[in-house]
């Protein structure tokens, strides 16, 4: 049996202010990774999920630091959540040699074995089954560990996801297949190439699994229907699939600005951003305000440190170009 | 010492590594109590169970995903695809994700993981399921790429990538698997990226691989009656690639001749001849000759796939020709 690493107790509204320092950590980092690529110290692509951070926050918060992430290439927010510092986020991001995997991944591939983060995957549906094969690892060696595997509304149309569902379905498998439906797959409208009007939710029944749909701009609510999966992984009642409704605030990629998308649709989804949403919540709840802007520049002050030591990291080098192609460390095909 | 056939011989190599580990996991398609579809795996789920020995549905994605999966989570998963052509449907796990994931990653992933395969023709099964993929598999970076041809080298070398800790993609040549031979008891663990020399000649040198070894072998016999007298090697490995002993075996003759199975655009035999031309240049008494199936899909008839596929006949024309010429 693996148990979790002992964290020490929270209170039911500590908890729930962690969580949204957790979404207001997310947003900032992205906010940041956007201004350095208009700086040209973040090149290539990479795909932010501003507006969709309650999902990150809320499962994460759900989870085990032994439990798995499988992310996709939109996965900055769910590898930080799970406590992977900004600055070797921010490091990967720029090519640096303190990222987070020595520069050699990118921005699509964030992976922190450490922290239970294995792997953002960039080919659509890929991760599915594999995140089956960490649950079987999982169930086969008796420990409790999940496997919590997010996915995109456009990756209901690959041929991974049924077979991975499938595949999870019949073997009982301890995963959660996390769907963040944002409305658009790439540039397209999803409802415009998909049979079903619930992408995710829609299909679960095809696989002999319950249908769930819940709100991904309320980090509370997805916190509690993750937590309920995860319960059931854990307990030997299988796999789990979960939709959650969300926007995002951009477009697809770095190149992209989104203006396919109807201004009332982006408008009225600004109206649910989740954290303006949460912190109004916190403050019902009794929270005070010099706490939160506290929180927030604390936040921000993170951002700036972590920017800095990212930016100081060394060029990565030579030697790590045929670094760990293979097991022994080398990059030897011949002898 | 017990005669095995190439098929019994995989069993064998499996089994004696699920015996002395326990992470040693093995799934597919028919694989439990049917023990395969060429019977390559008779007797495993008897030994080890359901829960070792695991049927999957037809999810070629969903196999490779779970191996994948599963070996960077602390198992050594065996993932059988029933035959080669169908790592076309999967091919984005094998290509994509298993071979790049420890370097994109700086080191931290480890995938020890084997998927074995049935590969190539001679069963007049046509252009779908009689392809020999073993340069599809050579081409992408972090792949181990092994193929037996003999049942012996069966045993030890299914041994060896089990307890390897990079992911192998081990091709069972389908035309050898009722081939029988001695093997010797007990655990045998063979080395990856050794080619073996099976015969030595001092005019030429034959490469081979799977299927395409007892080929060359028979042709080394008649041509030796015909006064060429011919070294030949098993590759083995193509990656990794055992270039000492190949080089060294070409430049003790001067002449390098390849028979492969695979269609002939960049075939294995292409990178052999580039590194020889390289590296033993002035070795060299002639040129290097390469023997492939033509760059044709495979036909089913018996008598258009016998063509089709390097013949011994062939490869003694060939190798006649180029020596006299």
């Amino acid at each position: 049996m693996t148990s979790a690493t002992t964290a020490p107790e929270l209170s039911y509204l500590e908890n729930k202010v962690a969580m949204y320092r957790s979404q207001v950590a997310l947003r900032r980092f992205e906010q940041r990774a956007y201004d350095l690529f208009l700086e040209n110290y973040v090149k290539g692509t990479s795909h932010l999920s501003i507006g969709q951070e309650a999902i990150a926050a809320g499962v994460a918060a759900a989870m085990r630091p032994t439990d798995w992430t499988f992310a996709t290439y939109r996965g900055h927010a769910h590898t930080l959540a799970r406590g992977v510092p900004m600055t070797p986020v921010f490091a990967e991001l720029m090519g640096r040699a303190n990222g987070l995997m020595a520069g050699k991944g990118g921005s699509m591939h964030l992976t922190s074995v450490e922290h239970g983060v294995m792997g953002s995957y960039a080919i659509i549906g890929a991760h599915l089954p594999i995140a089956c094969g960490a649950a079987w690892s999982a169930q086969y060696r008796g420990t409790d560990q999940v496997a919590v595997c997010f996915f995109g509304d456009g990756s209901v149309n690959i041929g991974a996801f049924h077979e991975a569902l499938n595949f999870a379905a019949i073997w009982k498998l301890p995963v959660i297949f996390f769907c963040e439906n944002n409305l658009w797959m790439e540039y397209t409208r999803t409802s415009d190439v998909t049979a079903v009007a619930n992408p995710a939710a829609d299909r679960a029944s095809a696989y002999g699994l319950e249908s769930i749909i819940v709100d991904g701009n309320d980090a509370d609510a997805v916190f509690e229907v993750t937590s309920l999966a995860i319960a059931r992984a854990r307990a030997g009642e299988g796999p789990s699939m979960i939709e959650a409704k969300t926007y995002r605030h951009g477009g697809h990629s770095r190149a992209d600005p989104g203006k396919y998308r109807p201004d009332e649709e982006l408008a009225e989804w600004l109206l649910k951003d989740p954290i303006p949403l949460y912190r109004s919540r916190l403050v019902e709840m009794g929270v005070s305000e010099d706490e939160l802007l506290l929180l927030e520049s604390d936040v921000d002050a993170e951002v700036e440190a972590a920017t800095n030591e990212a930016k100081a990291g060394e060029v990565p080098g030579e030697e790590l170009l045929f670094q760990d192609v293979w097991a022994d460390g080398s990059g030897s095909w011949r002898n | 010492m017990a005669q095995l056939t190439f098929r019994e011989a995989i069993a064998r190599g499996i089994a004696q590594e699920m015996r002395r580990d326990e992470s040693v996991v093995f799934l597919g398609e028919d694989v439990g109590a049917a023990g395969g579809v060429f019977k390559g795996t008779v007797g495993l789920f008897e030994e080890f169970g359901p829960v070792r020995v695991r049927d999957t549905p037809i999810s070629e994605q969903a196999i490779l995903g779970a191996a994948m999966g599963a070996a960077m989570t602390g198992l050594r998963p065996v993932a059988e695809i029933m035959f080669a052509d169908f790592f076309a449907v999967c091919w984005d796990i094998v290509a994509n994700e298993i071979a790049k994931s420890r370097y994109m990653t700086n080191g931290q992933l480890t995938f020890p993981l084997v998927i074995r395969s049935g590969n190539g023709g001679g069963l007049r099964f046509g252009a779908q399921h009689s392809q020999s993929v073993e340069n599809w598999a050579m081409m992408i970076p972090g792949l181990k790429v092994v193929v037996p041809s003999n049942a012996a080298d069966v045993v030890g070398l299914m041994a060896a990538s089990i307890r390897d800790d990079d992911p192998v993609i081990f091709l069972e040549a389908k035309a050898l698997y009722s081939s029988k031979m001695d093997v010797p008891d007990g655990e045998i663990v063979d080395t990856l990226g050794s080619a073996k020399v099976l015969r030595s000649g001092t005019h030429a040198t034959v490469v081979a691989l799977g299927a395409m070894v007892p080929k060359a072998l028979a042709a080394a016999e008649e041509l030796a009656s015909a006064g060429i007298e011919c070294t030949v090697v098993d590759v083995r490995s193509l990656v990794p690639l055992d270039m000492t002993t190949i080089l060294r075996e070409v430049s003790a003759t001067g002449r390098l001749f390849t028979v492969e199975e695979n269609p002939r655009l960049c075939g294995w035999g292409g990178e052999l001849a580039s590194i020889v031309s390289e590296e033993a240049f002035y070795d060299l008494d002639g040129p290097i000759v390469r023997i492939t199936t033509p760059h044709i899909p495979l036909p089913a008839a018996d008598a258009l796939e016998d063509l089709a596929i390097p013949s011994v006949e062939r490869i003694v024309t060939t190798i006649e020709k180029s020596m006299n010429s």
